[in-house]
């Protein structure tokens, strides 16, 4: 059954991703309701499977690094279904569900163990922890195609041709403002995520938490610098992508720790 | 029963003689009246634009009536007007085609739906239509969405000035706030300006060489002026710079622009370069945030515009032969029942 669910959401993803590819070849792409029904369709069997895996697991389903990925993808459709509609990016969506899609495969496809593992010690702050932190990624997730938006933007702007593109793009303003918007948010949770961990008590490896502070330390210093006026946006664009690359990279790293004192 | 349409329009014929055919507003209800009382004519929407006088209108005889009909004009006017004329389906395939923009002079302009709307809504109000004519139009509106949604029929914009609006659009989202500078007072800048202003810009600083010329514009468009020299002091909070100088070199070049730039804390600038010689140095548009068009430029996105739009023709007539076929069929069964 939850095979089934987890199957079903990808396929959503896939569609609105399918779409969104046919659709820009086709060059009449307009945001429209089909997709955002696929994304929240794919989001609502997403769910029924976490707590499928959660219920399994007898804790918050964030014990392997498939449980992860599928978390991650989770909470990046729900970043995007809480603040995408708030900035009027509806394209974000179209930009989400490859990225859902991607990670959701990922977990399928990859050679790690896909059964529910059951967690070792149980602990509220460190569920709270661990789900908040990939909420956080969520939210540098959503940044990310955000900068990836104003890239496209920016190039479509500056090279002076007309494409579907540019007019379904939301203003390059917007798509700055919401990429500042969102990397303040995912490092506002990941600082309450990782004051959480503090509170465990739990001792963790210590690469897992230089690799961490790297993490929330390097968004920190993106914030502190656009707050000094010293980092264009499209700077900011391109760092953002290029953190949450290397978080997401370090991501099955940082799980594998996780599961060692 | 037949729908007939008969008219000239910007194709057929020039706008001295498209005006002597014109019914204005205040002559609407006496020509529909004319109209009506042609014997075999039942219903009557009359359009009347800059670009055409079209008579759309149900009869069982619609040859005797097109004949009485160029008769009444003539009468009218003194002239033998250079009249086309559509029967079933072809006046269907014609209402449509003018209410989806691809009979329009600018393909694919958007105002002729209103003007159509606001035509049958005052045939509706003197009494004029029929259930035939009011099936035809409630048709052809949504014949209309239709092309529009799933086309790129009206996509973008076709001219300097709305070019470089819908470019601020995209590029500042909200227009509303934001300050406009002008250096250089021309014709074109001027009409862009005013299109800015439209669209909820709030400031229009107007610079030039001659003061007054810029004191004259800033008046007439509720801006402010300030003497050439010191343009740049008001540069810092200027979201959109249009550029028309008479100057023989560029005015603002790179090393002026660059730290500038700085002082802005990443706003971006949007500058529109319509002087020939440009005012502008193309490598301004390497700077990180500064969006420079020029002529060329906008030009360019005109014709790249006009090229996606027509590049849509073949599949909105597609669309409206299925719609003229589907109207027909409810004509066909409408008068089966009646019978």
């Amino acid at each position: 059954m939850d095979r089934l669910l987890l199957i079903a959401a990808t396929l959503c993803f896939l569609a609105s991703f399918g779409y969104t590819l046919y659709a820009l070849g086709a060059g009449r792409f307009q945001p429209g309701r089909g997709n955002f029904v696929a994304i929240f369709t794919g989001f609502l069997f997403l769910s029924a499977f976490l707590y499928l895996r959660g219920k399994a697991e007898g804790s918050c389903p964030l014990n392997s690094l498939f449980d992860v990925l599928i978390f991650q993808s989770w909470s990046l459709v729900l970043i995007y279904l809480a603040v995408g509609s708030a900035y009027r990016l509806s394209l974000l969506g179209a930009f989400t569900a490859p990225l859902a899609f991607l990670l959701v495969l990922g977990a399928f496809l990859a050679p790690i163990n896909q059964q529910p593992v059951p967690r070792a010690v149980l602990n509220p702050w460190i569920e709270f922890h661990a789900a908040l932190s990939i909420i956080a990624y969520g939210a540098f997730g959503l940044a990310c195609i955000a900068g990836i938006m104003y890239l496209l933007q920016e190039r479509q702007l500056k090279s002076h041709q007309v494409s579907p593109l540019l007019y379904n793009l939301p203003p390059i303003n917007d798509l700055a403002v919401a990429n500042g918007r969102l990397v303040w948010l995912g490092f506002g949770l990941l600082t309450i995520a990782f004051a959480a961990g503090f509170l465990s008590q739990i001792p963790v490896h210590r690469v897992k938490f230089v690799a961490s502070a790297l993490i929330w330390g390097g968004y920190g210093v993106l914030l502190v610098l656009k707050r000094l006026h010293t980092l264009a946006p499209r700077r900011l664009a391109g760092l953002s992508i290029v953190v949450f690359a290397l978080a997401l990279l370090t991501l099955p790293g940082i799980q594998y720790l996780s599961s060692r004192p | 029963m037949n729908i007939l349409c008969a008219g000239l329009n910007h194709h057929n014929a020039p706008v001295d003689v498209r005006e002597k055919f014109a019914v204005g507003n205040h002559q609407l209800s006496e020509t529909l009246a004319a109209v009506r009382a042609i014997d075999g004519l039942s219903g009557a929407v009359i359009l009347s634009t800059c670009n055409r006088v079209e008579f759309y209108a149900a009869s069982l005889c619609p040859v005797r009536a097109f004949d009485s009909l160029r008769d009444l004009l003539r009468t009218r006017s003194g002239l033998d007007a250079p009249l086309y004329f559509h029967d079933t389906p072809g006046s269907a395939r014609h209402l449509f085609r003018v209410v989806s923009g691809l009979d329009s002079m600018v393909l694919g302009e958007t105002e002729i739906l209103g003007q159509v709307k606001k035509a049958y809504a005052a045939a509706a109000e003197f009494g004029a239509t029929t259930s035939h004519l009011n099936k035809l139009f409630q048709h052809a509106f949504r014949v209309a969405k239709h092309v529009r949604t799933e086309t790129q029929i009206t996509r973008g914009a076709t001219s300097v000035g709305s070019v470089a609006v819908e470019l601020a659009g995209k590029i500042f989202g909200d227009l509303t706030g934001r300050r406009v500078m002008i250096l250089g007072a021309g014709e074109t800048s001027e009409r862009t300006a005013r299109s800015l202003v439209s669209r909820g810009v709030k400031t229009v600083i107007v610079s030039n060489r001659t003061y007054e010329r810029a004191a004259k514009l800033a008046e007439e468009i509720g801006g402010l002026a300030i003497h050439f020299d010191h343009w740049h002091n008001a540069f810092s909070d200027v979201d959109i710079l249009i550029c028309s100088t008479a100057a023989p070199h560029a005015i603002l070049t790179r090393e002026k622009l660059a730290p500038l730039m700085k002082e802005r804390s990443g706003r971006p600038l949007f500058v529109i370069d319509l002087a020939v010689p440009r005012d502008v140095e193309s490598s301004v548009n390497e700077l990180e945030g500064v969006f420079l068009y020029d002529m060329d430029s906008l030009e360019g996105i005109v014709r790249q515009t006009l090229d996606v739009r027509r590049s849509e023709v073949v599949r909105c007539e597609k669309m409206i032969a299925d719609q003229v076929g589907a109207f027909v069929s409810w004509l066909k069964r409408h008068q089966g029942l009646r019978s």
